[in-house]
Order: structure tokens, then sequence, then C-alpha cells
């Protein structure tokens, strides 16, 4: 079985963890399980490899001194540091983009010139997101028009917006 | 082994098709990468919570929403030889990585193969579908077709502010990727092409040879793609590209006219030359079989060749990649075994098309 985490060594650690009922096995190299530390995915608190490795071989000695930057950013839910996403270049998890927000705008600026999504949205958020963008959109014409002191033009976009609110009351209620 | 659809026919039935502008446009995709709720993305999920996704899936996908579309099935990584991942991947069905690294890996399948649905790649699905010919907007209905219906099954991770959430920043947002696979003899042999290329890349689109390492483009293919997904809609995206695309498309065939009017013997030279290289060649490798394809395919869409259709171009473009060959034969086959057996290959499938189009003029 190859390493689960580098997908391409083989793996020499298997445990497996169960946490709150759920059960997890990990398959890792010891290179994987080594660069890791104590971070195992899924595990927020209480289990370090390093504890148990340690007496497998000469792990202390190995870390020590390597990545010891105990305020490092790290994503709570999947146990990914900013650092080990910087060499990967992948996120862990879909609250990585949450827990790592402020360090991602300027990213997704360089990536993509832009920082906010414009495109189709999922059904189950659709109605009420599909709302907002909406007037968010409007008031922005609305800015833009009372700078260019459109004035009745503004007043028009005013009442679109109003309008548009009490749609989405009604439909929300 | 051989009882998957996938294995029976070496050319996927969508590709045989004639699609608009097929003469330069030989196939478009889009791809929409999508993650669910509830767990990791692949790279750093537990086998339990890979499995947990893949049987998801494969609930989702075998409600009657989806059957709707035509028959699929539904194949998981782990039940394939090498052989069979390696048809796959030739087929641009599934990703090289995905067919080496996936763990709970599947791929949902459609009868035609024109959509699969990778699940456990990078993202938790990759949702891919492939038209012949210059097909944007109508490929990329399809896939969108087949998100929503995945989408009344399953929750997606999406953000208002980043859209739908991948493993990889540069997928963010629609999480699509549209591209067209370009055939552009003309402006290589025109010296055209890295103008051409330069000034794609120039407008947020990505150009790549489709085979062959980095920048060298075999057989004169060439993917087109967008870059951006984060800040534009998908139709913008498709739109954009197909502006780009339908240029290119104009440059290659102004400088196949003007090598029709300049009648370079050189040119037909190459052309016939190639032509009778695969009609005898005995040994032939994969690199020379594509550009010696590429040539002729040239010179039958120039109207010098005739009697040979593209189709049959287009298939022995596919066919005569390593994986394919071993299929055929069955077994693995050394590089010189491979090579014979290519040369052989596209011998019997020249000459039948010859004997095809005189037998039809008698
Ligand atoms: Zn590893
Ligand atoms: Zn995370």
């Amino acid at each position: 079985m190859v390493c689960q985490d580098c997908g391409k060594r083989p793996s020499t650690l298997h445990f497996t963890k169960i946490v709150n009922g759920e059960k997890s096995e990990y398959h890792l190299c010891e290179a994987c399980a080594r660069e890791k530390g104590d971070v195992i995915p899924g595990t927020p608190n209480g289990f370090s490899i390093h504890n148990l490795l340690s007496g497998l071989m000469d792990f202390e000695s190995v870390t020590k001194g390597a990545s010891k930057a105990p305020q490092q950013l790290r994503c709570d839910t999947c146990g990914l540091t900013y650092l080990q996403f910087s060499k990967l270049g992948r996120f862990g998890c879909a609250d990585c983009y949450t827990n790592f927000r402020h360090k991602l705008e300027p990213l997704l600026k360089r990536i993509h010139g832009n920082t906010s999504h414009n495109g189709k949205i999922p059904r189950r958020i659709g109605g009420e997101f599909r709302f907002k963008r909406e007037i968010n959109r409007l008031k922005l014409l609305m800015m833009q028009a009372i700078d260019q002191e459109e004035f009745e033009r503004a007043a028009q976009i005013r009442d679109q917006v109003r309008a548009i609110e009490s749609q989405w009351k009604r439909e929300m209620s | 082994m051989g009882t998957h659809e996938f294995m029976k026919q070496p050319v996927s039935d969508w590709m045989k098709a004639e699609g608009p502008d097929s003469d330069i446009v030989i196939s478009t995709r889009v791809r929409l990468a999508r993650n669910i709720t509830g767990a990791p993305f692949p790279m750093l999920c537990t086998n339990f919570q890979a499995l947990d996704v893949f049987e998801k899936v494969e609930h989702a996908v075998s409600l009657p929403k989806l059957q709707e579309l035509g028959p699929f099935e539904w194949v998981a990584l782990n039940d394939l030889d090498p052989l069979e991942k390696k048809a796959l991947v030739e087929k641009h069905l599934i990703s090289p990585n995905f067919a080496s690294e996936a763990r709970y890996g599947a791929v949902f399948l459609s009868a035609n193969e024109s959509i699969s649905v990778m699940v456990n790649e990078e993202d938790h699905l990759r949702i891919q579908c492939l038209s012949s010919g210059f097909q944007l907007s109508e490929t990329f209905q399809k896939a969108s077709c087949i998100d929503d219906a995945i989408d009344s099954k399953l929750e997606y991770a999406f953000d208002e502010k980043c859209g739908y959430l991948t493993s990889c920043p540069t997928n963010v947002g629609t999480g699509m990727r549209a591209s067209v696979m370009m055939h552009l003899p003309a402006l290589v042999l025109m010296k055209q092409i890295n103008h051409m290329v330069h000034a794609v890349t120039q407008v947020g689109l990505a150009v790549r040879g489709i085979y062959g390492e980095g920048s060298e483009a075999l057989g004169n293919l060439f993917q087109i793609s967008n870059q951006i997904t984060l800040g534009q809609s998908e139709e913008e995206i498709i739109e954009h590209l197909y502006q780009v695309a339908s240029q290119l498309i104009d440059h290659e065939r102004q400088a196949r006219e003007r090598m029709l009017q300049a009648n370079n013997p050189r040119t037909i030279d190459r052309i016939f030359r190639s032509l009778g290289i695969l009609s005898h060649a005995y040994i032939i490798d994969s690199k020379e079989a594509l550009q010696r394809l590429s040539d002729v395919r040239l010179g039958v869409d120039m109207g010098y060749i005739s009697g040979l259709s593209s189709g049959v171009l287009k298939e022995l473009m596919v066919l005569t990649q390593p994986g394919f060959l071993q299929v055929e034969a069955g077994s693995a086959l050394s590089p010189e075994e491979r090579d014979m057996h290519r040369a052989q290959m596209i011998r019997q499938r020249l000459d039948q098309a010859n004997r095809e189009s005189t037998g039809k003029q008698d």
C-alpha cells in the first residue's frame, strides 16, 4: 500500500485512531510521518505522532529545531499549516479557505486577478444568495449614479433594490 | 479484464461524430471540480473518509435523474488492471495521476464516453464532458446538467465569496476548466505559431501541447484553455475562450489558404512522403507516427489527398498511443514490439480505408 499522504512511497506506519466513535486508519511513509510532526489530519487535539514514533526511532532529534514555530497559521479542521499549503499548493479541506482567509486574498488576486466568485451557485444556497448578490450589484450601480450626479437613475435603482428586498422577505417567510 | 465497455472500442463513440469546425478543432472539453461538505479534500482524507465519499457519490449517481441521461457504468479503479487504467488515460477519460495514486478512486462513465466523473481525484469530484469539434457552449451545458443532478443529492463545498471550493486555489470559483484541442499544422509550418501562442497567453488563456513533455507539441496538437476560474461567470469564460479560439481557427485557415496558393512542392512532398511512410513503414515510434499523421491530415483537409477520411486519421492518432496497442495486442509489449505493432496497425487501417474508398467509386 502506498503512503496516503504523498501517494508515492510505500507506507510503513499503519495505525488506527478512534475519535468520538469514528475510526480512522492511517498509512504513512516515514518521511511523511516525520514531516507531519504531530499534525494528523482529523485529530484536532490529544494525539501526537511524536509520542507514537519516538519509541520506534530517534524522532525528536530529527524534528528538533526544524520547524518549531508555535504560532504557525494552521487550519483547525484538517490540521494543514499554511507552510505546508505553500509547499504543496493544495488546501486540505474546505475550511482552509476560512482559516487562511487573510493570507488568501493577495494569493487569489495574483492567480485570478479577482477575489470574488461571480458564477454558478449550488441549488441549496441559490435562493438567498442570489438576492444578496443582486442587491449588492444594484447598490454599487446606485453609488456610481450618485457619483455621477445622476440622481434620477439612482432613485430608480433604489426602488429596484426595495422591490427585490420585499420579494426576498416574501419568499423567505 | 475485457468485460468493461470502454475496453471494447479503442476510440470513443463521441469522437467518431464530425463536430463543427472539425477540420481544425478536434475536440472540446469542459471540466468542473467539486467537493462535498463534511470530508477533507482527497489529499488529506483518511481511507475511511475516502471510502465514504466513494459510497456517497456511487449512491448519488445511481438515482434516476442521472440515469435518465443515458446508460452509465460505475468503475472502481481498484478493479482495473494496469492496462485498463492506461487505456482510460489515453482516451483522456481519467488523468495519469488519478490512475496511479487515487485511494478509493472511481469513474462514472457514460456509454459513449462523452461524460466521465472522476471520484477522489485531486477533488472529490471532477465532472468532465467531451465533444467532437468546436462546441463550447453545448459542452458546458451538458457538464452543468450533470452538476445539477449531483447537486440535488450531495451538498457541495461552497463559499459565497470564493465560490466552489477546490483543493488547488487555481481552480476555485467556478471550478471550471474549458478547453479546445486544435490541430494547427499550417501555423506551425508557416512559423507563426510562437507568435500566436504568445498572443493567446497574453489574454489569460493557457496553451500547451497535447502529447509530449513541456511545450513541445507533438502532432501539431494544441490545447487552449482558460486559466482564470474566479471572478468571471462560466458564460463569460466560455465566451472569451470561444472568441480567441475562433480567431485561431481563422488564422489557421488563412495560413492553409496561403499554403495552397503558394503550392510549394516541398509542402506537397512532405504530405505525400508522410503518407508513403505511414503506408509502408515496418517500425514507427509514437512521436513520428503523430507527426506523419498530422501531415497527412493536413493533406486531406487541404484537398491534396482524396479518398481518406479525417475520421480514420483521428482514430489513428488515438490508436497509436502505447496503452492502446498493448490492449489490442492483449499483453504488455516491449518498445520495439510496440513500434512494429503500431506500424502494422497503421498500414492495415490505411489499406482498409483505401480499399473502402476505391470500392465506393466503382
Ligand atoms: Zn508519504
Ligand atoms: Zn483545512
